[in-house]
């Protein structure tokens, strides 16, 4: 099965997350409260190791399992959007202490409100839809 | 081997596991972000016959569905077999900050107050979680991504977007928790 292999990265996923406590409000207070390293220790090395990992997948044009090159698309150059949508992102995650990928992982984990969360989520992303055209972007 | 699975896992080890994630899923052809699916829902429960931004081949998508069906295994195999009892430790400052904005101590993952069922259902704590959850959704889809999508994935391929998006997150967090919690708790 095709598929196995994504459930499998995604229970990874789900596992280091929680064992992490990345999933935690009250992490995600510590870190907009600059109290502690630790949410900045678990996304620093994720990105160092990752800006290594892409510098070395360009260099050596890397495939992948299928046999294609792994491609990078530029995002769309704009302020604006990534600005304005990032920070009622960030004002969204700090009030409910997590960001997607989390929100379902805890419910996983046992925190059935996160259902609330994640609804209103796919909710919040269907409004993006219907108003987008009247956004600036 | 019981002790070293069942205790919280240090950070350097969890931002090996989420970067080696990221490049598992580019060796697999695609890529690491997490709030697309979102759209994908909304596309798979018919909004794309209203909505044009959600009528697009979201079949194409199942693999990441996957891997979000895959998140809630992970997380329930940590709150059950892999289960730590103890608290979340985070420092006694953000323990004494959040006392003064009436939360207890921890006992778990997340905060009585506002996450356990009874306090869920109370009119004040659904409210918020629902405006959580409803600036995340809709933030993430303006900004284009999420912490996957651009703190984890953008930032990796060194993207100016994904970095005006990240210092957004923070904007957006920061006033949140200096400016907004103090009225709000």
């Amino acid at each position: 099965m095709k598929l196995v292999k994504f459930l499998i990265a995604g229970i990874l996923f789900g596992i280091v997350m929680a064992k992490s406590e990345a999933i935690s409000w009250f992490r995600i207070q510590e870190m907009f409260r600059f109290q502690a390293f630790h949410m900045y220790g678990i996304i620093g090395v994720a990105v160092v190791l990752g800006v290594i990992g892409v510098f070395l997948i360009k260099k050596f044009k890397l495939r992948d399992i299928s046999g294609n090159p792994i491609v990078f698309y530029p995002k769309d150059k704009s302020i604006t959007r990534y600005l304005v949508g990032g920070s009622i992102f960030g004002m969204g995650w700090a009030l409910s202490g997590a960001c997607p990928g989390p929100m379902v992982v805890n419910i996983g984990y046992g925190y059935l409100s996160m259902v609330i969360v994640f609804l209103f989520a796919v909710i919040g992303t269907y409004l993006y839809g219907v108003i987008r055209n009247i956004l600036p972007h | 081997m019981s002790e070293f699975f069942t205790q919280s896992w240090p950070w350097w080890f969890s931002g090996l596991i989420i970067s080696s994630i990221m490049f598992l899923l580019l060796f697999f052809g695609q890529s690491f972000g997490f709030s697309s699916n979102l759209r994908t829902i909304c596309a798979a429960a018919g909004a794309g016959k209203t909505v044009g931004f959600f009528n697009f081949n979201w079949k194409s998508q199942i693999w990441n569905i996957v891997f979000l069906t895959g998140a809630i295994i992970g997380g329930f195999i940590s709150g059950t077999v892999l289960k730590n009892d103890d608290p979340v430790e985070i420092s006694e400052a953000t323990k004494q900050d959040l006392a003064a904005l009436g939360f207890s101590e921890p006992k778990g993952m997340q905060p009585e107050e506002l996450f356990s069922l009874e306090s869920a259902f109370g009119l004040k704590s659904f409210i918020l979680l629902a405006l959580g959850g409803l600036m995340v959704g809709f933030g993430s889809r303006y900004a284009g991504g999420c912490t996957s999508g651009h703190a984890i994935s953008g930032l990796s391929d060194l993207q100016w977007p994904s970095l005006i998006a990240v210092i957004g997150f923070f904007a957006g967090g920061l006033l949140m928790t200096h400016l907004l919690f103090p009225i709000i708790f």
